[in-house]
């Protein structure tokens, strides 16, 4: 047996974009097991929760995160209207909708951007990242925040995107299908790409649904698993099939990843063809009693939003379930086993994102 | 195959015209929804402190008796929150990012409010009703 050595990687490492610590124990080049550690951005949101009303916590809940910002302020939302029994009017529900697939394409375009980088393939990094600057600008042309939207709020939406407006952004984004076309064909069909990616991180399927990943991670692994199938915000009446591809290797949660970019797309035309008109939103009075659970489907995978409250203004407990933290023990099998050289591309494959997973 | 997949786009971007802006040359991109810097109005505020109260970031104080409006532009997170909340209107989102501090102490902007509550004339009327 060769001799053990234990090499730090991160939380500060060039391809890191944030900070997770991993412990890599190697024999020669060959990683044998990864002790992960994290904790190194905690910012106590969650406890916030006890200092602001809940109705300016939506506030605070967009920000855990700042590219699933969206996602993150419309699931919280959805689990004080749960608590409170408030029923969202309909142009709300595909708002949220139109903008949790806006985020989606944004957040997967800069991971397949980032992903590109960390294969050494700058022009596909750049490229990625051009084609999101368009989504961030129809983000902040209907919202008015680039990243953060704040546009979500306890029974409803503050902003409305009129339907002329939509139209025009459908096809701003049917325009785009061809350049995003170009941009997964690289992904998927380029020669250096392959060699890069194919057989590396392998999980199986049953590996994958034992260690509890969620979101692209599981469905790279070739389990359809989605939360947005249960049909929360308009879901329901939209049709779309889960993306899943069966290899488990990195290659496959990278075609996963680029092909739900056309899911994205289609559901953002289907959603501003059946949007209704009405109200925006609900007044909600009173406050919050009991618990609720809501879920919802993030880039990432599934986030899920607890609440607790008690009659007062405050609610008592906010708990947040993140797809990074789900991810990190499908990380840990993917890493065994595999070279060293290959450890940036497979911590990278899972999409780590640990300000979401610390809070 | 699988060779120069990228050989179209290279080629678009290098005839094409650029993508980047040119920042301090051409102005930052912005919208009429761009939240870019709370602007306060003086004339209008009732000093009601529902800003203060509102803000998710305790960025706003408001002292009635100073009569002073104080915001402290780096804890402010451009919510919208106490724009949407002023039942004066005394408060707008302008589109402008704020230009970057030099240092922490020049962060707190003071306003002073000028708004006077209009005295009650001597029959009673209310003042809108006398004047029609």
């Amino acid at each position: 047996m060769a001799k053990q050595i234990i090499v730090p990687f991160g939380p500060q490492h060039p391809v890191l974009p944030e900070p997770i610590h991993l412990d890599l124990i190697l024999e020669d080049e060959r990683v044998v097991d990864a002790v992960p550690s994290i904790g190194y951005v905690h910012r106590g949101l969650e406890k916030l929760v006890e200092k602001r009303e809940y109705p300016e916590y939506v506030y605070i809940a967009e920000r855990i995160c700042g590219i699933c910002s969206f996602i993150h302020a419309s699931t919280y939302c959805q689990a004080v209207e749960g608590m409170m029994g408030i029923e969202v009017p309909e142009r709300a529900l595909y708002l949220r909708t139109i903008w949790s697939e806006y985020s989606r394409l944004h957040s997967h375009l800069l991971w397949l951007g980032c992903f590109a980088d960390s294969m050494g393939f700058e022009s596909l990094f750049m490229n990625a990242w051009r084609l999101r600057e368009h989504i961030l600008d129809e983000l902040e042309a209907t919202t008015g925040g680039r990243v953060i939207q704040g546009s979500s709020k306890v029974g409803g939406v503050r902003r409305d995107i009129p339907n002329a407006r939509l139209k025009e952004m459908v096809g701003r984004l049917e325009a785009m299908r061809h350049e995003l076309q170009d941009l997964s064909d690289v992904f998927f069909g380029d020669s250096s790409v392959k060699t890069r990616l194919r057989g590396v991180g392998v999980v199986s399927r049953q590996d994958a649904w034992d260690s509890g990943a969620v979101g692209p991670t599981l469905r790279g692994s070739g389990i359809a698993q989605d939360i947005r199938s249960t049909g929360y915000a308009a879901y329901d009446r939209l049709k779309f099939e889960p993306v899943a591809e069966p290899s488990g290797d990195c290659y496959g949660r990278c075609m996963v990843r680029a092909r739900e970019l056309f899911t994205s797309i289609d559901l953002i035309t289907q959603a501003a063809e059946q949007i209704p008109d009405g109200p925006l939103e609900v007044k909600v009075t009173g406050s919050p009693e009991g618990e609720f659970y809501a879920r919802a489907e993030q880039p990432r995978g599934e986030v899920i939003h607890y609440v607790k409250g008690n009659g007062t203004r405050h609610l008592l407990r906010h708990r947040v379930r993140t797809p990074t933290f789900a991810n990190i023990p499908f990380l840990v099998s993917a890493l065994k086993g595999c070279e060293l050289a290959d450890v940036p591309v497979i911590v990278l494959s899972i999409d780590p994102c640990i300000g979401c997973a610390e809070r | 195959m699988g060779l120069f997949t990228m050989g179209k786009t290279v080629l678009k971007q290098l005839f094409g015209k650029s993508p980047n802006l040119q920042y301090p040359v051409n102005p930052a991109k912005k919208t009429d929804k761009t939240r870019g810097h709370i602007v306060f109005d003086g004339s209008k505020c009732i000093s009601c402190r529902l800003c203060q109260k509102k803000c998710p970031a305790v960025a706003i104080a408001v002292d009635p008796k100073a009569k002073t409006w104080q915001i402290d532009r780096f804890r402010c997170i451009v919510c919208n929150s106490c724009v949407e909340i002023c039942p004066s209107k005394c408060l707008a989102m302008d589109t402008q990012y704020m230009p970057p501090f030099t240092s922490r102490e020049h962060t707190v902007e003071t306003f002073a409010i000028t708004w006077v509550k209009p005295a009650k004339p001597a029959d009673g009327k209310k003042p809108d009703a006398a004047e029609g």
